[in-house]
Order: C-alpha cells, then sequence, then structure tokens
C-alpha cells in the first residue's frame, strides 16, 4: 500500500468483492420469499424462520473452520499430498479481522474479509437450495445441523478439490467448473435428495396408492419476485466466481485480464453474454416443456443457467443458449419421474433445478471444451469429458448425496429430523398464530371497554 | 492505555498490523465463539422439543385434527 498502483489495484479488488455480497445477498432474500411463497399458510412462519436462521449458523462457521477448510484440503488431504498450511485462514489468524495489511501474508489480509464473504455467500446459497427441498416437515433444529454440513464443511471441500487453482481435481482430472454447475449447485441437490429420502414426503403429497398430488405454491406473486431476485443475486455469483485483475502472461510480458478461479482468462463481458443467454434458453425451454407453467417456467430459467455455468467462461453464447434449452427438459422430466418412481417430495423442485442441471452442466463442460487447458499449469490435465464425469459424481454423489443421507438418518434415528405428525397438520405456526389470535383478542377487547367508557 | 496496539495514527501505519482490541488473545475469541455456537444448537432444540410437546398436548387430539383437516377442505368447509 506504499504506492498509489498497488494500492488502487488493492483497493479495486477489496470493493469489487465487497460489490459482489452485495449482490449475492439478494439470492438469500428470493430464496426466503420462494419459499415462503410455496408453502401453505399454516407455515409461512416456520419455513421463513428456518431459511433466514441459516445466515448466522452458516456465517459464524464458516468463520470457524470452512475459510481454512477451503485453503488446506487442494490435495484432498491423502489423494495427491497431506494438508496445506493456511495460517491467514484460521480461526486464530490476525489475517481474519480488521488488518491494515502489511503483515506476513503481503497484502492478503486487505481483502480476506471480502473474499470469505464472497466463498461465505455461496454456502448460504448451497445450504439455501437444500431448505427449499424439506419445508413444511422438517425441524429448524435438525435442518440448521445439515445446513451447517452443506454449507461449511461439504461444499468447501469440494470447493477446494475443483475449484482452486491447484485443487487435486483440476491437476488429475482436468476438472473444469467455472461458475460452479457442479460445486455448488450439483452438490446441494444431491444433499438434498440424501435428506429427502429419510425425511419422507409430506402428509397429503401422495394418496395411499402412492398417487402425487400438486401442493401448489400459495403466493405466486412471492414465488416470481424471489425467483427474479434469485436471477438478481446470481450476477453477483457469477461474478464472484472471477479474479477481477491478474497478470495472465505467461513467461516474458504482462497482460492484465479477469480470470477464472482456476486463474484462466476469461472477461467480465463473455460470462454476460452467457449468463443472459443461458438464462433465455432455459426460460423458453422451460415454458414450452411445462405448458406455461410460470413456477417451473422461472425455475427453468434458473436451470438453464446452472447447465451452462460450468462452461459459461468459455463458451459462444448461443452454445450456452442450446445446452440451457437442452439440458431443462431433461431435468423436468427427471423431477417428475423421480417423484413418482421413488415417491420423493421435492417441495420446490431443487434437486432437478440444481442437482440435475449441475450435474448434467459439468458433463456438459467436459465435452464441449474437451482438450481445453483446465489451468495456466501447463502440466495440470486437460478439460476431458471423463475427468468432468468423474467430478460430477463426486459432487452430487460423495459430497453432497453421501453426506446428506448420512446425517440425516442418524438424525431421523435420533428422532430429531421430522416434526411431529399432528403438528404438521395443524400447521408448523400453529403456535405463533395462537399467540397472534389471543394478542388480537386482546386488542378488540380494550378497543371495545374504550367505545364503551364513552 | 489502550485496548489496541497502538495509541495513536501517527506512528508508522505498516508495522501497526491488526487493529482490533486484545490482538494476540485470538485464542480466546475462538473458544468462547465455538461455546457459544454449539450452545445455541442445544439451546434451540431444546426450546424447539418443548414448544411441540405443548403444541402436540393442546392441538394433537383427533378431534382438533378433524376440525383443522375439515378447514382446509375446500369442499367442505
Amino acid at each position: 500500500m506504499d504506492n498509489e498502483l498497488t494500492a488502487l489495484g488493492i483497493i479495486f479488488t477489496e470493493y469489487y468483492y465487497w460489490s459482489t455480497v452485495v449482490f449475492m445477498f439478494l439470492i438469500h432474500v428470493g430464496f426466503c420469499m420462494y419459499e415462503v411463497g410455496a408453502s401453505r399458510t399454516k407455515n409461512h412462519m416456520h419455513t421463513l424462520m428456518k431459511n433466514t436462521m441459516l445466515i448466522p449458523l452458516v456465517t459464524i462457521t464458516f468463520f470457524f473452520f470452512g475459510w481454512w477448510i477451503y485453503f488446506a484440503f487442494p490435495n484432498g488431504p491423502g489423494i495427491i499430498g497431506g494438508l496445506v498450511e493456511a495460517p491467514h485462514a484460521t480461526i486464530y489468524s490476525e489475517a481474519m479481522g480488521p488488518h491494515m495489511g502489511a503483515g506476513e501474508f503481503a497484502g492478503w489480509e486487505r481483502i480476506n474479509g471480502v473474499f470469505w464473504a464472497a466463498f461465505l455467500l455461496f454456502s448460504w446459497t448451497a445450504a439455501s437450495i437444500v431448505s427449499g427441498s424439506v419445508i413444511e416437515r422438517i425441524r429448524t433444529s435438525a435442518f440448521l445441523i445439515l445446513a451447517v454440513a452443506i454449507g461449511s464443511v461439504f461444499w468447501i471441500i469440494d470447493a477446494s478439490w475443483g475449484w482452486h487453482a491447484d485443487g487435486w481435481m483440476v491437476q488429475l482430472l482436468g476438472y473444469h467448473d467455472a461458475y460452479a454447475s457442479g460445486v455448488i449447485h450439483a452438490i446441494a441437490g444431491g444433499f438434498g435428495l440424501g435428506v429427502l429420502i429419510p425425511l419422507g414426503a409430506r402428509i397429503g403429497k401422495f394418496s395411499q396408492s402412492g398417487k402425487p398430488h400438486n401442493l401448489n405454491p400459495r403466493n405466486p406473486w412471492l414465488v416470481t419476485i424471489g425467483l427474479f431476485l434469485i436471477y438478481t443475486g446470481f450476477w453477483g455469483f457469477y461474478v464472484a466466481c472471477n479474479i477481477p485483475m491478474w497478470d495472465i502472461q505467461a513467461g516474458d510480458g504482462v497482460f492484465f485480464s479477469a480470470t477464472n478461479i482456476y486463474l484462466a482468462p476469461t472477461t467480465l463481458s463473455g460470462i454476460t453474454f452467457n449468463f443472459l443467454m443461458s438464462l433465455s434458453g432455459g426460460l423458453m425451454a422451460g415454458y414450452i416443456v411445462s405448458k406455461g407453467d410460470p413456477f417451473w417456467t422461472y425455475s427453468s430459467g434458473l436451470a438453464g443457467i446452472i447447465a451452462a455455468s460450468a462452461g459459461n467462461d468459455l463458451y459462444h453464447p448461443i452454445q450456452a443458449m442450446l445446452i440451457a434449452a437442452i439440458t431443462v427438459p431433461i431435468i423436468y422430466k427427471m423431477h417428475f419421474w423421480v417423484e413418482n418412481r421413488f415417491k420423493i417430495d421435492d417441495a420446490v423442485g431443487a434437486v432437478a433445478v440444481h442437482g440435475y442441471a449441475g450435474f448434467i452442466g459439468v458433463v456438459w463442460a467436459g465435452f464441449m471444451l474437451w482438450g481445453y487447458p483446465s489451468s495456466p499449469n501447463p502440466e495440470y490435465a486437460t478439460i476431458n469429458p471423463l475427468g468432468n464425469f468423474i467430478g460430477a459424481i463426486i459432487m452430487f454423489g460423495l459430497l453432497g448425496f453421501l453426506p446428506g443421507y448420512i446425517l440425516a438418518t442418524i438424525l431421523k434415528k435420533a428422532g430429531m429430523l421430522r416434526v411431529p405428525p399432528e403438528i404438521e397438520i395443524t400447521g408448523l405456526d400453529i403456535a405463533y398464530t395462537r399467540q397472534e389470535k389471543r394478542d388480537e383478542q386482546e386488542v378488540i377487547d380494550a378497543e371495545r371497554q374504550f367505545v364503551n367508557s364513552r | 492505555m489502550s485496548t489496541g496496539n497502538f495509541e495513536n495514527w501517527a506512528g508508522e501505519i505498516s508495522e501497526i498490523g491488526a487493529i482490533y482490541p486484545f490482538v494476540g488473545a485470538e485464542w480466546l475469541f475462538a473458544i468462547a465463539g465455538v461455546v457459544f455456537w454449539i450452545w445455541w444448537h442445544f439451546k434451540q432444540t431444546k426450546i424447539e422439543n418443548q414448544q411441540f410437546n405443548d403444541d402436540v398436548e393442546k392441538y394433537g387430539n383427533k378431534e382438533t385434527l378433524s376440525k383443522i383437516v375439515s378447514k382446509e377442505d375446500p369442499e367442505n368447509p
């Protein structure tokens, strides 16, 4: 910070990530509105508070250990090496607080907080994706334990493995997932599916013969605004996946550019093309396949972006649009097939929109970018279909579905997973609504006394 | 006296480092933070269980549940 140019670079980077955090906050606002709109009136408050309280729980645990995991685990540990020292990210590091930035970490102290927060907002998103699937019957206490697991442990392990310039999946598999199709969406969808199996369906979702019933959104306007806000926040998500300014010129010379998380070149302009074109492809396909159903059309826009995200740093915009348009009918059909076949009650379709679309998105990138360098380091494997397919399985299955299923099964066996059936029937807000009625009655009584006394 | 590492901004800024109070006690902050986190989960779980138990006792009888289901039925309000 002792000359203007260096200071400008650091302060620009600090501001850049800070602004992404503000945008990404809207994702969570959107998820809250969306879930409340999708839940029945008798469960609104419970749904809202369950999703709201993941914010502090995931935040503090991501501070305690999540951030450290990202920097410590790129080798596995135990796959290509041991734990990597990450003294700037430990809970007791001086760099994990306000710092003038001239310490042992060569200026990293200045941007540690904003970079941490950008990752943290991804953590909230991962947990919030799971939250939507399980509404109206999961205990808040159980959900918050699961939220910490996906938000501060499992997604950040996968980021360290496959969304890190030196992650072992990048080095060995040539794994490429620039805007987190697998790293956030497939893992969260897989985790959600793993939780849904032991959790079971809502009472009334299936008839005794197994026929599924639609529990339609109670407030379509809230759902609509919620999804629009998620779209808006998604811009911040994309920008947060980039490094804003990096010298990408190998050997002699200097060439500054934005890069993806692997420090390989891309441009904000390029990802802007692709974000909007994949959104459009998803919306158009969703509208057709769902016959204009608003809920699925909006969700398909999201699924379209997710399907193209793994390669949206490099795709042509029309490729991004077509990938989105082809993927959306697949995930739409898969949602209903899984619902019918396995009696899985995914309340908002999150497993399909995030999980299946994310998985397929990673597979798409393996084929589309076959032979591209996965990293500026020429010794790392190049992008290839098998590497990305294995990566998709690791994200969705190994780090998503499996931990979700195991943890939810343990909670179920401890009697901690699901609300009592009587509460599910009365509504999870029963205590709140009864108290509200009592409060209203007291006010009416007081008003009556006032009128009678005149 | 100062709880921080410095008493004014007049010195060499680059040597100040961390600017929060009680630098050097980060382990204590960490222990306090983790204890608060774990305590919160236990406390929240206890409150939730108590609430559910109370609600089941008050509203969980068959008669009340039948009334609630009937109320939700648009064909049989």
